[in-house]
């Protein structure tokens, strides 16, 4: 009977750690996120794509729609090509536009998409070429130092 | 000067004398390992005596420490407006590193302690010899269960801990302070990995109980079979392998996270 009482308890004890595991891989981890559901592969081209990484989300009007599968360089363009798997219940028309945007002042990038007005939709495999890259601060900062001297150099030229 | 030399080659032979040792040691409880998978009942009571009693001491730290993470997080993160991303910082704190080491921790002062005592009285008592005597190897019978009970017993307790600690931090930033509860959740699970953070730190905890088992079971099996004798060894049980864990946690931590 004492063996069996033990038995009993240390079942429970096992027991208890497979509760914490699915807690913490459902609850607390991205295990729930990973759906059965199909998807379909698309890819873009970005002239730059910033800090965009693989299993980012790729979201439309702000709902998550897919995630980035692959980023690889083509090597003749030398453009980014980040592949996409979007569920197959979302389609999109054909002349959809793709932008890398961040979420928040700091977050993470993730891919946009905006749909276009095509009635034809979005094949497996179909490249969007219409892309807006990611901001980079620091062309953007270089672009307004540039701005500020054509200003000054304008105005100081006008005066005398 | 030759004295000065002779004391410290005497020093390295011992040192390596007892690194050799406890390889051996290590190489025997391997050995009889399977051998004690086959009489389970053995491992189920060990699983006992180590796991469940751990439970309650084990369950309380992570309740403890989910709570004053909790609250620090949330005092450093409202600063930058961040409290929702309390529950994300929390779960890999505790899933990644404070779970398998604080257990591990816990773990070498509450079944380590035990298991060195143990089977030092059991030396000392004589009654490992009398076993020897009957023509039972000691190590199979009486050790190796309890390495594979402490290997077992570990990743458990860590899961338990950590699970528990999140609870702790939901109580303290849901329910007390009111941080979002979605948020809390959804930053977590869009941002934990399963494979890479949970899974590794299972695998940490695992080799974590690995180190504590064998440490224990070593300094026990060693110990002078006086009352200080086993004084000594379960002190140092404590002392090496808390430090066998701490300075694992660092090479595991090096190879498991290194790349982004």
């Amino acid at each position: 009977m004492k063996t069996r009482n033990t038995e009993i308890l240390v079942g429970t004890f096992v027991l208890l750690g497979f509760v914490a595991l699915f807690f913490l891989a459902l609850k607390a981890a991205n295990l729930g996120n990973f759906s059965t559901e199909p998807t379909y592969a698309i890819s873009a081209r970005f002239d730059n794509i910033g800090g965009l990484k693989a299993r980012a989300p790729v979201r439309s009007a702000g709902v998550t729609v897919g995630r980035v599968t692959a980023i690889t360089l083509d090597p003749k363009t030398y453009q980014g090509v980040v592949s996409m798997d979007i569920r197959n219940g979302f389609q999109f028309p054909k002349d959809s536009s793709a932008k890398i945007l961040t979420a928040g002042l700091l977050g993470d990038q993730y891919v946009g998409l905006e749909p276009g007005a095509a009635e034809a939709n979005l094949a497996a495999g179909a490249t969007i070429t219409q892309t807006q890259s990611a901001l980079v601060l620091e062309n953007l900062i270089g672009q307004m130092l540039f701005n500020m001297a054509a200003d000054a150099g304008s105005t100081g030229g006008a005066k005398p | 000067m030759t004295a000065a030399i002779a004391h410290l080659g005497r020093f390295t032979l011992q040192v390596l004398r007892s690194l050799g040792h406890a390889a051996f040691f290590f190489i025997d409880l391997l050995r009889f390992s399977p051998a004690a998978l086959r009489r389970f009942g053995l491992v189920v009571a060990q699983v006992h005596a180590i796991g469940n009693r751990s439970l309650i001491i084990i369950a309380a730290s992570g309740l403890a420490v989910g709570f004053v993470l909790a609250l620090q997080m949330y005092y450093a993160l409202v600063t930058y407006g961040a409290a929702e991303s309390l529950g994300l910082i929390v779960n890999l704190a505790l899933v990644r590193e404070l779970g398998p080491v604080v257990t591990a921790l816990l773990f070498a002062g509450r079944a380590g302690t035990s298991l060195t005592a143990e089977i030092g009285l059991m030396k000392a008592g004589e009654q490992l010899a009398a076993m020897e005597l009957m023509a039972i190897d000691p190590r199979a019978r009486v050790l190796a269960p309890r390495f594979l009970a402490g290997i077992v017993s570990m990743p458990i307790l860590a899961l338990i801990f950590s699970a528990v600690g999140i609870l702790g931090a939901y109580v303290v930033a849901v329910l007390l302070i009111g941080v979002d509860a979605g948020n809390f959740w959804s930053i977590m699970q869009d941002r934990v990995d399963v494979w890479r953070d949970l899974g590794n730190g299972i695998v940490k905890s695992a080799v974590f109980g690995l180190i504590c088992t064998f440490v224990a079971l070593y300094q026990g099996y060693e110990t002078q079979a006086t009352p200080e004798g086993v004084a000594h060894a379960t002190t140092r049980t404590v002392v090496i392998a808390s430090l066998g864990v701490l300075g694992m946690d660092f090479i595991l931590t090096a190879l498991m996270f290194s790349t982004p």
